[in-house]
């Protein structure tokens, strides 16, 4: 057993040793004309030296270091919470709260924050919209991303090309986004977890690249810039008024000074709007029949067969509505950025999607705002970081899956009750 | 005389060079308790996959109500009201009692998005059929008590019940059984009895059953069909089953 294990540990930092060699420990570098090969520093050998060692310390005491995991304390949400019956009352005060202060708080602070949260609320959609694949319905989707950028698309085109408005354009870029769901979910909703996940992982970077190559529509890689903002019943957000001889901007219509904070304060609160919408739509589904099944659908396939559910039917609405989810917040996010490209939608952003579902605990709506919240706004903090983002992304996952590994907040789902009769 | 509901003919299905079931016929009448029984590995539950859609039979009619449903998908072939049981429950473990009943009538329900994002009244009065529907077969297999308890909890005695109930919500017109006695206690072997005779003369389904209790199937069954490797053995009533020499070897040599 101990041997065992300190085999186990020598070759993971044997491991470690070899990628760590390859990757800091030499360097191509250009002299002159030439290519050279170069060794790292000293002080880089230290600190490979030093993860090694580290690497083969956890190796070793992993059954201590479990144990620590399991002394910190997990707080439980339900036993922090007054109790059931408390809650039902307390929950509509509780939401309207929420609501109030989140419609008020970006009057009282810096534009940055504002956007920062309305980046946020962007990721909180997503996250919700996969969570309807990946934690309702069971199936891995590692080409979210497509589904964002097809709505991110629609809508740029749109309004470049027709002129349509952000409002119009919402829906039609969910109702894309769901097409695209539907036409790729129809012939591989029969493939299983990890094939599936495969397809999936294909057909995001298919988009991408398509996105990249077809410069005479969507301008390749130098992407569509100047895209319109949203309006307030036909009301501009910019300076002047661009749109025609009887367009008006806000603050011309409101006989206020001209102030970008308010386009920005606009945007967080269209955001808000579209993320209450979208928790709403996704809260009355796992109540209905539809909810049920996909729920059925993944604890026991067979069964449902047997019982009359057509689970490719079943699948593909799970796959479709998380697709015009994402949809839905690509056009946003367009409208929002003004500026698009393929750049915005690498595997990454599927990637960062994936965990705020997983991190938050999938199929938990609450654990997903959370972990939403948590994903966007730590690298903001840690900006001295950013060049070890994903260093310190994956530590973060590592921990969490040893830490908790149902997530922030698991799920809690909500069951029917039959009222005593 | 009452009128056939299935009728099978030279069912047979081959692994690759195995077969499992060769040449099995097979008749059950409108509202009668026909078992098929062989000793194990005999290819009883092959049978009940090959009827019931899981698999494909290599050769082999299967007509329900005078259509051939051989072919079809399982799910098509449970919406004609063919519909089964597993040798090990499958019950949707971390939902709750009443929620696998309403699961099973998905297809009764409205399932339309629109409808059911703004509770029409076609939404609501479908979901209280559905919810008064499943109550009532709670109620006939003694489970209403248990309504809102997660399935996983429930004892296996009842966690059998349950799947039958959850069968008998989708109306079906014949029931397969795939050993629904196994690993229950003698008292709950009994309540199985009377409630499988129930379903014959007051729900008026048909019941296809595989057991391996005898003294069960002797004393339930209309007709019994017998198999041993695949191949059809005798078939007829308890009496002429018991007195069979050819049965009688087969599960004596086996035993
Ligand atoms: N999918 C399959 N692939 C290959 N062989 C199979 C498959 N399903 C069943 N078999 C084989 O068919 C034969 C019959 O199996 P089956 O499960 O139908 O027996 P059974 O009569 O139900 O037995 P028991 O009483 O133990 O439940 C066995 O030899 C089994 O190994
Ligand atoms: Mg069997």
């Amino acid at each position: 057993m101990t041997t065992n294990k300190f085999y186990n540990a020598i070759f993971a930092a044997g491991i470690t040793l070899i990628l760590a060699c390859l990757m800091i420990g030499v360097k191509l570098d250009t002299s002159g004309t030439q290519l050279a090969v170069k060794g790292a520093t000293t002080a880089q050998w230290t600190w490979i030296g030093g993860g090694i060692a580290i690497v083969f310390l956890s190796q070793l005491f992993t059954n201590q270091i479990d144990a620590l995991f399991r002394m910190i304390p997990k707080p439980s949400i339900s036993t922090m919470l007054p109790e059931e019956k408390k809650m039902a009352t307390l929950k509509p005060w509780l939401i309207a709260g929420a609501i109030v202060i989140m419609v008020i708080w970006p009057f009282m602070v810096s534009r940055g924050s504002v956007d920062l949260a309305t980046l946020t609320l962007i990721y909180i959609m997503l996250g919700l919209g996969l969570n309807i694949v990946v934690g309702l319905a069971g199936l891995l989707d590692l080409g979210f991303v497509a589904f964002y950028a097809v709505g991110a698309y629609t809508y740029a085109l749109l309004s470049q090309y027709f002129g349509l408005s952000f409002w119009v354009c919402l829906p039609i870029s969910a109702g894309m986004a769901a097409l695209f769901g539907f036409v790729l979910g129809f012939p591989v909703l029969r493939l299983r977890g990890d094939y599936l996940a495969i397809v999936t992982l294909g057909f995001g970077e298919i988009i991408r690249i398509l996105l990249n190559n077809w410069t005479e529509v969507t301008g390749g890689p130098s992407g569509i810039s100047g895209i319109a903002k949203p309006t307030l019943f036909g009301l501009e957000f910019t300076r002047k008024a661009k749109g025609g001889e009887d367009a008006m901007t806000f603050h011309e219509y409101f006989n206020l000074d001209y102030s970008s904070s308010y386009k920005v304060i606009f945007l967080y609160l269209i955001a808000i709007l579209l993320v209450c919408f979208v928790i709403y739509v996704i809260n009355r589904l796992m109540r209905m029949p539809i909810g049920r099944a996909w729920e059925a659908l993944r604890e026991d396939e067979i069964a449902c067969r047997s019982l009359g559910l057509n689970r490719t039917a079943i699948k593909l609405s799970a796959f479709t509505l998380g697709a015009s989810t994402a949809g839905f917040a690509g056009a946003f996010f367009s409208a929002r950025q003004g500026f698009i490209s393929p750049e915005s939608f690498i595997f990454i952003e599927s990637a960062i999607i994936l965990a705020i579902v997983v991190l938050g605990g999938m199929g938990s709506q609450y654990g997903i705002i959370l972990a939403a919240i948590v994903m966007t706004i730590l690298p903001e903090l840690a900006r001295e970081f950013s060049e070890y983002r994903m260093l310190l992304f994956g530590l973060l996952m590592v921990l969490m899956m040893r830490w908790r590994p149902d997530g922030l907040i698991p799920t809690k789902r909500p069951h029917l009750e039959l009222k005593q009769q | 005389m009452s009128q056939l509901l299935l009728d099978v003919n030279g069912l047979t299905m081959r692994f690759g060079g195995l077969v499992a079931v060769n040449g099995v016929n097979l008749k059950v009448k409108n509202r009668q308790i026909v078992s098929v029984i062989g000793p194990n590995g005999a290819g009883k539950t092959t049978v009940f996959n090959c009827l019931s859609g899981f698999y494909i039979p290599t050769e082999g009619s299967v007509m329900l109500k005078n259509k051939q449903i051989a072919g079809l998908k399982d799910y098509q072939i449970s919406r004609k009201g063919l519909v089964r049981t597993f040798q090990h429950v499958r019950l949707f473990q971390k939902m709750t009692v009443i929620e696998n009943m309403l699961v099973a009538q998905h297809r009764h329900l409205n399932t339309n998005l629109i409808s059911g994002l703004f509770k029409t009244p076609n939404y609501r009065r479908l979901e209280q059929e559905a919810m008064d529907h499943a109550v009532h077969w709670l109620k006939e297999v003694d489970l209403l008590e248990f309504a809102n308890r997660e399935a996983g909890n429930l004892s296996y005695g009842q966690q059998r019940r349950l799947e039958i109930a959850r069968c008998m919500v989708t109306q079906p017109e014949l029931l397969m059984l795939d050993e629904p006695a196994a690993g229950l206690n003698p008292n709950e072997t009994k309540q199985l009895d009377e409630l499988i005779i129930k379903l014959r003369d007051e729900h008026e389904i048909s019941i296809l059953l595989i057991e391996h209790d005898m003294s069960l199937v002797m004393g339930i069954s209309d007709h019994i069909y017998v198999i041993a490797q695949g191949t059809p053995l005798a078939n007829g009533t308890a009496d002429e089953i018991k007195n069979n020499p050819d049965v009688i070897k087969a599960y004596l040599g086996e035993e």
